[in-house]
């Protein structure tokens, strides 16, 4: 077995109440390339922001080459031999290559002066060990995202780096450079190096990676070598298996056979979303399962107007409908909670009242106002119902804890009495009791009458909730399974085995 | 002790008596514009007793007061544009050749329709607002469209019709000031109603009509959502687009108002020079009257605050009789000391310094 060149232990980091990563750790040996697998949340960035200087860690040690480091800075870490190539290319796109490759280390003339003659020289140099030939004068925006990649590791390169971490670099690049990008780790793995790789694509993690982590609520679960662990045991361990919470799972109330409230045929969107077909009835839950990056969202989007759908039918009500907007969808009847929570959901400096009646509003239109009694029984309603906790409805929601600003979008397409109600990982980043109110109350509206299209990672929640799943897997509909389907089936369906 | 007096020191309880309601007035958003322009008034009164004095002659009401209203109005009616447009994340740097181009418009239509003849009616005055009320608008659209649909940065997309405009002034006006001899014209910006200047019941009437759209229809809320987050306010389902473009409309619509008054008032129109550098000022009113530059939080009537200061000052220089070539400068120092004033920030240090001396000195 090869030597180790990092090996991280009893990592921890808290942000103020969060712990964000708990006794984690890392080893990453010369000459591999290492996979770093788990959910959003599951501790992957804190751990790299660790090892990489961004954050000091609360405790535990870092060992590079035998050797205690404690990198303060990106500066520290990289001149210790660790470079990182993050999701989004964090150079700078007004500068020329040559700039972006020796930024912070230019090579000096005897009077201090840079010596751009051998800057570029050296530039050049490093791209051509990853094959590509470019004008290194030109600015590095003139170039496409995935030589704007390769400069990025080519800058790692240059810092001759024991350990590369390559942070998600794949989710914006196509088949062909990936492939492209595959073939730089492999001849950098064969020089040595130890390359620590962060993706949400399975089958990526197959193709190049000799050893997996697995983190999941910042905790280690366990290293693998990928050969041992098939998909399905991959997922499994990414996704964990929750103690049974309280079965919400009520006989299935919607017929197969009524007509459809929402019932899209083949739609998609160009870089998006391959052609989907979904039917969801009344007062049923459907679940949409599947990786980050696997479709959901992209498909809760069109469904709501958010993007335009380019290709395939959907019908509302048996109606063709052609949503342009959001607030198409909110006439007709349609809800959505955002993944997003705090970019796309709450308005942080409007009150919880002001939040509350914000769609409903707008759906009301700008000329009819509700009058303010009105508003403050709403939302005092909410707050009592889903039991939001607040100082008073005038406070401004940005005050609320994450589970209760959810609680407040949730509310605020409450009030506009949805007849599907789209919750897009609704329960993510909020504590359990939170979580568990939330699901309860959907069960119930949707007993009611409401449909409910449940987006979530989490294979229990799913199971426990919805009267049918589907599974997206690469930006398709895998295939629909029964709400009482066994967990095992709905992980493979993920894991597309 | 006795346990019926609350408090040993007597000081204690007036000063915190006199201390919870003033920190509530300062908490209350327009306490620092008022207070800014009652100093800068109390100031003027100080140094030239005559300053604060009315008087009533002809029917009409005269005095400093009503000369800083009348000539605030123009910039008050921008401000009150750029206040939406500002709220909304916008920003409108054209506001000043609009006013140029709509007061050109204003004259040339006046005069076309023979103003100038010897008994022209009304129908010059209705032609020519009508005439510059609708090069406004369109004016407006142009920016929306490069805003919104372009998706240029405001300030780029308005700079483009604050160069050229001026220019399209020119082409209206053939490079000459128009000069309009028709009485019914200059009453806009010169005439006096119920004995107060026309132009204050304009400015009264446009704050009255924003403020009931803003509080009474839910623009107000829309306004707000946008200008703080207009991805969740597109994700609610308001449509942030439409209002947007509204409200460059709308603020351009303002500044074709405040160009009639402007040419009204001097009953002629000047391309190059009307409404020169009035976009800064009118920023520097909504900044004043407490808008966050960053959008989402406004005030109508802080910005009609800020552009009263901001005549004041100028009426103050004039008054006190500084010489044409420091005007400027002085103008310069005191917005610098206003600016100070409502700088929570600078006022946090001031506080906190004066603390530590008084620690120090006990």
């Amino acid at each position: 077995m090869p030597a180790l060149v990092l090996e991280a232990q009893g990592l921890g980091k808290r942000y103020g109440a969060t712990v964000a990563l708990d006794d984690a750790g890392l080893r990453l040996r010369a000459g591999e390339v290492h996979a770093l697998m788990g959910q959003n949340g599951a501790g992957k960035s804190t751990l790299i922001k660790l090892l990489t200087g961004v954050e000091r860690s609360d405790g535990g040690r870092i060992v590079l080459d035998g050797r205690d480091i404690a990198p303060a800075t990106p500066l520290e870490a990289q001149r210790e031999g660790i470079s990182t190539v993050y999701q989004e290319v964090n150079l700078c796109p007004n500068l020329s290559v040559a700039e972006n490759i020796c930024a912070g280390r230019y090579p000096r003339r005897r009077w201090g002066g840079i010596d751009w003659t051998r800057a570029r020289a050296e530039a050049r140099t490093l791209l051509r060990e990853l094959n590509l030939d470019i004008d290194v004068d030109l600015p590095l925006a003139s170039y496409p995202v995935a030589v704007q990649q390769m400069v990025a590791i080519a800058r790692a390169l240059g810092v001759s780096a024991k350990v590369l971490i390559l942070d998600e670099p794949t989710s914006s690049l196509d088949e062909g450079e990936v492939r492209e990008l595959f073939r730089v780790m492999r001849r950098l793995r064969e020089r040595g190096m130890a390359i620590l790789f962060v993706t949400h694509f399975l089958d990526q993690v197959y193709a190049i990676c000799d050893r997996i982590t697995v983190l999941r609520n910042g905790r280690n679960v366990g290293e693998f070598a990928a050969a041992e662990l098939p998909p399905p045991a991959l997922v499994a361990a990414m996704v964990g298996r929750e103690v049974e919470l309280a079965g919400a799972h009520g006989a299935a109330a919607a017929a197969g056979d009524a007509p459809a409230l929402v019932e899209a045929e083949g739609i998609g969107a160009r870089g998006k979303l391959h052609p989907v077909d979904l039917r969801l009835h009344a007062g049923e839950v459907l679940g949409l399962g599947g990786l980050l990056g696997s479709g959901r969202t992209e498909l809760a989007r069109l469904l709501f107007g958010l993007d335009r759908i380019e290709v395939g039918r959907l019908r509302i009500d048996g109606a063709d409908v052609d949503l342009r907007h959001p607030a198409d969808a909110v006439r007709r009847g349609l809800a959505l909670c955002p993944e997003e929570r705090k970019t796309e959901g709450i308005v942080a400096e409007l009150s919880v009242r002001e939040n509350v009646v914000l769609a409903l509003q707008a759906r009301t239109g700008w000329r009819r106002c509700l009058p303010r009694a009105r508003q403050e029984s709403l939302a005092r309603h909410f707050v009592e119902l889903l039991g939001i906790k607040t100082a008073d409805i005038e406070t401004p929601v940005g005050a609320l804890s994450g589970g209760n600003q959810q609680k407040v979008v949730l509310a605020r397409w409450l009030a506009t009495e949805p007849r599907l109600l789209v919750l897009d990982e609704p329960t993510r980043g909020i504590d359990i009791a939170a979580k568990q109110e939330i699901m309860g109350e959907v069960v119930k509206l949707a007993r009611g009458g409401m449909a409910v299209l449940f987006i979530s990672a989490e294979i229990d929640e799913l199971t426990r909730l919805c009267d049918r799943i589907a599974v997206m897997r690469e930006r398709r509909k895998a295939g629909e399974l029964p709400g009482d389907a066994d967990g095992a089936r709905v992980l493979a369906m993920i894991a597309g085995h | 002790m006795s346990p019926q007096s609350p408090s040993p020191d007597p000081a204690l309880p007036r000063s915190a008596r006199f201390a919870a309601p003033l920190r509530r007035a300062a908490a209350w958003p327009l306490f620092w514009p008022l207070l800014t322009l009652a100093l800068l008034l109390a100031g003027n009164g100080l140094f030239n007793p005559g300053f604060l004095s009315l008087r009533w002659q002809d029917g009409h009401l005269y005095g400093n007061l009503v000369d800083i209203a009348n000539r605030a109005a123009p910039l008050a009616v921008v401000s009150l544009g750029m206040t939406l447009v500002i709220a909304v994340r916008g920003l409108d740097i054209s506001v000043g050749a609009v006013l140029a181009i709509c007061a050109t418009v204003a004259a040339w239509v006046v005069v076309r329709a023979g103003g100038g003849d010897a008994a022209p009616g009304l129908l010059p005055l209705g032609l020519g607002i009508l005439a510059a009320l609708a090069v406004a608008l369109a004016c407006g659209a142009w920016n929306a469209t490069l805003v919104l649909k372009a998706g240029m940065q405001p300030i780029v997309a308005t700079l483009v019709l604050m160069v050229a405009g001026r220019g399209i002034a020119q082409l209206v006006s053939g490079g000459q000031i128009i000069t309009v001899y028709y009485p019914p014209y200059a009453f806009l910006g010169g005439g006096f109603l119920f004995g107060l200047p026309f132009p204050v019941y304009v400015v009264a009437g446009l704050f009255l009509g924003l403020y009931l759209a803003t509080e009474r229809t839910a623009l107000g809320l829309f306004v707000r959502s946008i200008g703080h987050n207009p991805q969740a306010a597109h994700v609610a389902g308001v449509r942030a687009r439409a209002i947007t473009a509204a409200a460059y409309v709308f603020c351009a619509f303002c500044a074709g108002v405040a160009g009639l008054l402007v040419s009204s008032n001097v009953s002629s129109a000047d391309a190059n020079n009307a409404g020169l550098m009035l976009e800064l000022d009118a920023i520097l009113a909504v900044c004043l009257g407490g808008t966050a530059l960053t959008g989402g939080r406004f005030s109508l009537a802080g910005s009609v605050l800020g552009a009263l200061i901001i005549q004041t000052l100028t009426s103050t220089i004039y008054a006190a009789g500084v010489p044409p070539q420091v005007n400027l400068v002085v103008k310069a120092a005191l917005v610098f000391a206003v600016m100070l004033l409502q700088s929570a920030e600078f006022r946090g240090e001031v506080r906190r310094r004066l603390a530590r001396g008084a620690g120090a000195g006990a």
